[in-house]
């Protein structure tokens, strides 16, 4: 008999990795065509006749313009077209909405407001043709003091960035505020202890290994408008390209082909693809814009740069009572963040974290410089990670002064697991969370007690070892669509399913995959929910003229939002499954039964009708009075957001004599409720673990006095290669959201959110009994020898 | 001018500007786009290709440097039909994520396992430490590289045998 379970067990595991629903790490179906070189990117994309664009940017970073010259550029062989602010002026082009509500420069006509600011366009039959003539356009600069941080933005007497803008007398841009003042300032009058933070997260840039471009393609003839375009939302692109440029919306069709990385830099309209798409429809030929690195990291959507300076009162049993946060924070030249229209500093009120804390006041204030615009996503939800960032920071500043370890500090204060549906004092409702479980098996991992022993002794010995942790919890997957929208647009997203007659299936899609593995994943979703294998489903997303409407895939919200619709969409599919199924066995539709891709009458289980039989009956032999064919669409507007949390804990050992600082280990316990795919959660959080490295120890983009932007390149802004990223040891707890149909949450950029502070964490852990509370990211080895030395250590 | 090189085994004599970059050449002229242009400053090696059996950086390689030699890009892996041993490795290991720099990678890791076919995973992180991926965290690119280099022992074992 043994054998016999044996033997139906493994037939019954062939069976399931054969379906590849929902927990199989299935093989990605999207490999082959990359593993060959046939992935197809923007710059693969070649249409006959086309021309080449390239951008002639500032060389300062704040100066009026008295003049442009082209002549020499337009006297090269080959060139078609140079393109100016002026020009694009006469046909009200020149400024360009952002996603903030505020206006943009598409080509400068009156100022330069930062270094690679879009001056003018180079149009040539070739790109080399274009290059060359771009170092030829002769502008006229006057150069004006250049304002390089937000304290120098809002000191009184500031030069005025925006002096274009009717009533903007200062640098000024919103003042925003979130849960209870006087709430939090009685818990603050009361408190036995207050502890206070004050740290900076630098600006980095995403940088997906591809940049940012198109191909617009324009014919005048048809009216016909097709952008190929590095887009992680091509609908919302596609309304918004109808109302920048007034072309009719029907006419546009967006194609965003395969994308190499996004991480929320693929989420604005920048001024490239408005000038390419003006140049098309004046030229009356294709045009390509392909960035090249520099372009991509000096003027794209940069991320963070925000100034956070907050305190934690505590009462006498060491339990946190209030929370208060100021923000200062750089939003570049223009207002052009990502993020839902009603929340000016994103969703970082969920700054509350993991802990119980009863009241919370948020205060941000945003500032015109001189630098990029951006405050986008760098794998972040809305200003999450500055959240997180800081919470996890002043949790770890608490634990010191309360001369607690860290753990302990945590446990006496984490959102219990029965307290879900919990309401933080800044207005989340949480969904469903066990904190205390995953830090429980993060501890476990690590064999924490024997590390802090370790420690101990080698702290006696005068070496230098830490611990870090960071128990993070994220707000991902937005809608609801009354509560968030971008620029207007609700935040639903949608599934179309189409079930064929031979019972193969297409499944379009409103968001995007920029490496996710969409393909699999939501095929998977509809393996479990209808019983069609993953192989046989079939997924497309990033074509305006062949999927559904939806926001796009950002802000860790395509499983959320995306997967919930496909699977409601399946479910509908199943239910007319139903219908005809009562017909083909001339049964009641209340008598039948569906289960993994099966129907049977109930009580006669072997008697079946396969979803492939029925999906052949819904185009052959459907019932009177029932319509044809076996397709659905579902736009999906979710009820809240997904909340996936989680215990990171990092190892690092310090040289005192050179400030290095070595990962020893980096154990990461995720809990973002079901896995579709384990294998893709893991590569996802792979990838958020080493972006999170990144940025704590090497990733940066700054400036100089003169607003020169440091970090242009990659031999300047550092990206981890496989030799200085840390080994990474993954655990898990399943926490199912009561609320997504699957009970799955987001997961893409958890590891993006809670990964810098256990970092940065750990090397204060090391340096805390020196006095030292707090280093700035990015912890460079001349940073930490600094600290070293101000504190009298030496070798 | 004329340039003439064997590409994938295909021998091609094209007239290039000498200015022109390899990756262009490839990519423009030859229309073959699994060769990717990441960062322009050889950092990042998505551009990367095997010549004479050696990875390089075609962006930072002029087109006449090519006369006389071997290429071999993304497009020349699989043969027959077969996938290579790496490309096996890449999709059963989930070696790539967006792809971008995926064929890079591969060829960087097909030259290491040829020149060092018992790697430690010290020698492949610092193999391929020329190539930059930003989705996977190269945790599942040093298993992707092990397997086919377990692949190929296998193979040559069974060949012995």
């Amino acid at each position: 008999m043994a054998v016999d379970t044996t033997e139906a067990a493994a037939a019954a595991e062939a069976a399931r990795q054969a379906m590849g629903g929902i927990g199989v790490s299935l093989a990605r179906k999207e490999d082959a065509r990359f593993i060959h070189g046939q992935g197809h990117y923007v710059d693969d994309v070649v249409l006959p006749g086309m021309l080449h664009m390239v951008i002639v940017r500032s060389p300062h970073a704040h100066a009026r313009i008295k003049g442009i010259d082209s002549s020499a550029a337009m006297a090269i062989p080959g060139v078609v077209a140079v393109v100016t602010g002026e020009l694009l002026a006469q046909h009200k082009l020149a400024w360009m909405p952002t996603l903030s509500g505020d206006t943009q420069a598409v080509l400068a006509t009156d100022k330069v407001r930062f270094q690679g600011q879009e001056v003018a366009c180079v149009i040539a039959e070739t790109k080399y043709i274009a290059e060359d003539a771009a170092q030829l356009v002769s502008v006229d600069y006057e150069p004006l003091q250049a304002i390089t941080t937000p304290q120098q933005a809002i000191a009184p007497g500031a030069i005025v960035i925006r002096d274009e803008k009717e009533g903007q007398t200062d640098n000024k841009i919103y003042h925003w505020e979130a849960g209870d003042k006087d709430a939090t300032d009685a818990a603050f009058a009361r408190a036995a202890k207050v502890v206070s933070l004050e740290t900076f997260y630098p600006r980095c840039h995403p940088s997906p290994l591809e940049t940012c471009g198109c191909v617009a393609d324009l014919n005048p003839v048809t009216g016909n408008a097709t952008i190929y375009m590095t887009s992680q939302a091509p609908h919302a692109h596609r309304t918004l390209f109808a109302i920048v440029a007034g072309l009719p919306e029907e006419k546009i069709r967006i194609i965003s082909p395969d994308l190499g990385g996004g991480f929320g830099n693929k989420v604005p309209i920048y001024p490239g693809y408005v000038v390419a798409t003006a140049a098309s429809l004046l030229i009356g030929r294709p045009v390509k814009w392909i960035e090249d690195r520099t372009d991509n990291l000096i003027s794209t959507g940069f991320a963070r740069d925000y100034y956070m300076d907050g305190s934690v009162a505590i009462d006498e049993n060491g339990k946190f009572i209030g929370l208060r946060v100021n923000l200062l924070s750089d939003n570049g030249a223009f207002f052009a963040d990502a993020q839902p229209s009603k929340f000016k500093a994103g969703l970082f009120h969920i700054v509350t974290g993991s802990y119980d804390i009863p009241a919370a006041h948020i205060v941000a204030n945003g500032a015109y410089t001189n630098k990029a615009p951006g405050g986008v996503a760098y794998r972040c939800s809305f200003r999450v990670t500055e959240a997180s960032y800081f919470i996890e920071r002043l949790v770890e500043s608490a634990a010191v002064e309360l001369g607690q370890d860290p753990v302990t500090t945590r446990l006496n204060n984490f959102i219990q697991p029965e307290a879900f549906p919990y309401k933080s004092a800044s207005g989340f409702e949480y969904d469903s969370g066990n904190y205390p479980a995953a830090m429980k098996v993060a501890l476990d991992m690590l064999g924490y007690d024997e590390l802090r022993k370790e420690q101990a002794e080698k702290r006696a010995k005068g070496e230098l070892m830490g611990i870090g942790v960071a128990s993070f919890t994220e707000v991902v997957g937005a809608g609801k669509g009354k509560d968030y929208d971008i620029a207007g647009l609700r935040m639903f997203d949608s599934a179309e399913l189409r079930v064929h007659p031979t019972g193969k299936a297409i499944l379009k899609l409103g968001v995007m995959s920029q490496g996710q593995g969409h393909e699999t994943t939501f095929a998977q979703i509809v393996a479990e929910e209808l019983g069609i294998p993953a192989s046989d489903v079939e997924v497309r997303e990033g074509d305006t003229d062949n999927t559904p409407f939806g926001l796009g895939t950002y802000a860790s919200r395509s499983t959320p939002v995306g997967g919930a619709a496909t699977a409601v969409v399946a479910r509908k599919l199943r239910d007319k499954g139903k219908i005809i199924a009562a017909h083909l066995f001339e049964a009641d539709v209340a008598d039948i039964e569906f289960a993994k891709g099966k129907y049977n009458v109930k009580g006669s289980p072997d008697n079946v009708k396969t979803i492939q039989d029925i999906a052949f009956a819904a185009y052959t032999n459907i019932p009177d009075g029932i319509e044809a064919g076996l397709e659905g669409v579902t736009y999906y507007d979710p009820p809240n957001m997904t909340f996936p949390f989680g215990t990171y804990l990092v190892v690092v050992d310090i040289d005192k004599g050179t400030g290095q600082v070595k990962v020893r280990r980096m154990v990461a316990v995720d809990d973002c409720g079901v896995r579709i795919n384990p294998m893709i959660v893991e590569g996802q959080i792979h990838g958020g673990l080493t972006e999170g490295f990144g940025i704590a120890f090497m990733e940066l983009i700054t400036f100089d006095d003169e607003g020169n932007c440091i970090g242009s390149n990659f031999m300047d802004y550092l990206i981890p290669t496989a030799w200085e990223t840390p080994r990474f040891e993954l655990g898990q707890t399943v926490t199912p959201s009561p609320h997504h149909p699957i009970g799955a949450k987001g997961v893409g950029e958890s590891a993006t959110v809670g990964s810098p502070a256990a970092y940065v964490n750990a090397v204060i852990d090391a340096l805390s009994h020196l006095g030292i509370t707090n280093i700035d990211m990015p912890i460079t080895s001349d940073k930490v020898w600094a600290a070293l030395r101000s504190k009298g250590v030496t070798e | 001018m004329k340039v003439t090189f064997e590409i994938n085994g295909t021998e091609k004599s094209v007239d290039v500007e000498p200015r022109t970059l390899v990756v262009d050449l490839i990519r423009t002229k030859l229309g073959m786009t699994g060769t990717h242009i990441g960062c322009d400053t050889s950092n990042c090696g998505a551009c990367t290709v095997l010549l004479d059996g050696r990875p390089v950086k075609s962006c930072t390689l002029l087109a006449p440097m090519l006369d006389g030699k071997k290429v071999t890009t993304v497009e020349g892996l699989a043969a027959g039909g077969k996938l290579d041993a790496i490309q096996v490795g890449f999709h059963a290991e989930h070696g790539l994520q967006c792809g971008f720099c995926t064929p890079g990678m591969m060829l960087v890791g097909k030259a290491l396992i040829e020149a060092n076919p018992h790697p430690t995973e010290d020698e492949i992180r610092w193999g391929i430490s020329g190539n930059i991926c930003r989705c996977t965290g190269y945790m599942n690119i040093v298993k992707a590289i092990q397997h086919a280099a377990a692949a190929n022992a296998a193979e040559n074992t069974a060949g012995v045998a």
